[in-house]
């Protein structure tokens, strides 16, 4: 079972943020087919917000084809995000945590380790399109 | 659909004054229903209107389809939690539990156990006894208790602390998750509301300025700034909520469901608690107007 959480800041309506932590928890195998969702009623009172915001969340995961309710019983996944690439997370973390290392002692605080993490990422896609 | 609350040109005079006046409202079934806005502008004798314990000086209202307070069938129907949660000092919780059962046939004695149990209550502890929080808990609990398809709430959570403000709303939204009650609150905060909330009501000054389902609300204000404007100048699709104005620029926040075109604005999302913002400084501003200006 997974716990949501809201952030207030985020700018996201609170229902879609509840798809994108389950989209999340799929993707990192946190969730896997035929877990149990928390029942809209748990999910409601623990996150303090109106049940139909969260009904509409499942909803829409239900539309994705990511869950499926059984009347009754509960909501269930019936479909993963995560793939093969999953096992190479692990590997691809332990490089990309030796280069953040390289990055700290070369000086740049995190502002900058984010700005050309995302301007490599900017510039590999616009590679993939060339 | 039906409605809750129907509302029509209703109003509430005490002497020369109008408490509450030209409300028209129609608020469907399965809400949780906000009503927002400044100390004094109307919002209990709203509420009072409803449960039945005012009269109407002008025009009419009905809830669940009956008129308010006057048959016992209706009185069953709605629970209500007047302001600062009022129980006994002198009586202890099963006291209020037995006093509830003697005074509603369809007391649900069994639910309103459970329930103080898992709030970790002591059925012999005196009301007075208890703290805000608690206090709250226990007047929720009895109108809980009454199975009602309307829960009426009265600035409920405003004088408790974060946690027991959570804890409150949480049982609110338990009932609701369970039942499908239609329940209605009012607050003079909108963070109180903003996430429990599907339906909103601003009432400033005595008049109800804007109602509607909040995702509505949302998607169809918008804050926009730009060199300085006339009012004259707004396409009609575009109602004025608000202005402010410098000698160079202009800050009006509209209401709209079409696009806004005019390439001058720089155009914002608004969020509830700037949207409630809006009517509140909206209606004040136009109180202070000279009448002759005022502009409908």
């Amino acid at each position: 079972m997974i716990e949501f959480h809201l952030d207030a800041r985020s700018g996201m309506a609170p229902y879609q943020q509840v798809v994108q932590q389950v989209r999340h928890a799929l993707r990192l195998g946190l969730l896997v087919v035929g877990d149990q969702l928390p029942t809209v009623k748990e999910a409601a009172t623990s996150l303090t917000i109106n049940p139909n915001t969260v009904s509409k969340a499942y909803k829409e995961l239900e539309l994705l084809g990511l869950v499926a309710a059984r009347p009754g019983i509960g909501i269930f996944v019936t479909a993963t995000l995560s793939n093969d690439s999953l096992a190479a997370h692990g590997p691809l973390r332990q490089s990309l945590q030796r280069w953040v290392t390289q990055a700290r002692r070369a000086g740049l605080d995190d502002e900058s380790i984010d700005a050309l993490y995302k301007e490599c990422l900017r510039s590999s896609a616009a590679e993939d399109v060339a | 659909m039906t409605a809750v609350i129907e509302a029509n040109g209703l109003g509430k005079r005490y002497g020369h004054k109008w408490a509450l006046s030209e409300c028209t409202l129609a608020i469907p079934d399965g809400k949780v229903v906000g009503l927002v806005g400044p100390n004094g502008a109307g919002k209990t004798t709203l509420l009072h209107l409803s449960v039945g314990l005012l009269q109407p000086s002008a025009g009419s209202i009905s809830v669940l389809g009956g008129r308010p307070g006057t048959t016992a069938t209706q009185l069953a129907r709605v629970g209500f939690v007047a302001q600062d949660t009022p129980t006994r000092a002198g009586f202890s919780i099963a006291d209020h539990l037995r006093f509830g059962r003697w005074m509603n046939p369809n007391f649900d004695a069994k639910l309103a156990e459970e329930r103080i149990e898992s709030l970790g209550l002591d059925l012999r502890q005196k009301a007075g006894k208890l703290s805000g929080g608690q206090r709250a808990q226990l007047a929720l609990t009895l109108a809980m208790a009454k199975r009602p398809e309307l829960l009426v709430l009265d600035e409920p959570v405003a004088s408790l602390d974060p946690l027991a403000r959570r804890e409150f709303l949480q049982g609110v939204i338990a009932v609701v998750a369970d039942s499908g009650t239609s329940v209605i609150l009012s607050s003079h905060l909108v963070a109180d509301l903003e996430r429990v909330c599907d339906y909103l009501v601003v009432v400033v000054n005595s008049r109800v300025q804007v109602a509607g389902e909040i995702d509505e609300l949302l998607a169809s204000h918008h804050r926009l700034t730009g060199p300085r404007h006339e009012r004259a100048a707004l396409p009609r699709d575009q109602q004025l909520v608000n202005e402010s104005h410098t000698d160079r620029q202009s800050t009006i926040v509209v209401r709209t469901n079409d696009p806004i075109l005019d390439p001058a604005w720089t155009v914002e999302q608004l969020d509830l608690e700037d949207l409630v913002l809006a009517y509140m400084t909206g209606a004040a501003a136009q109180d202070r107007r000279p009448k002759l200006g005022v502009h409908s």
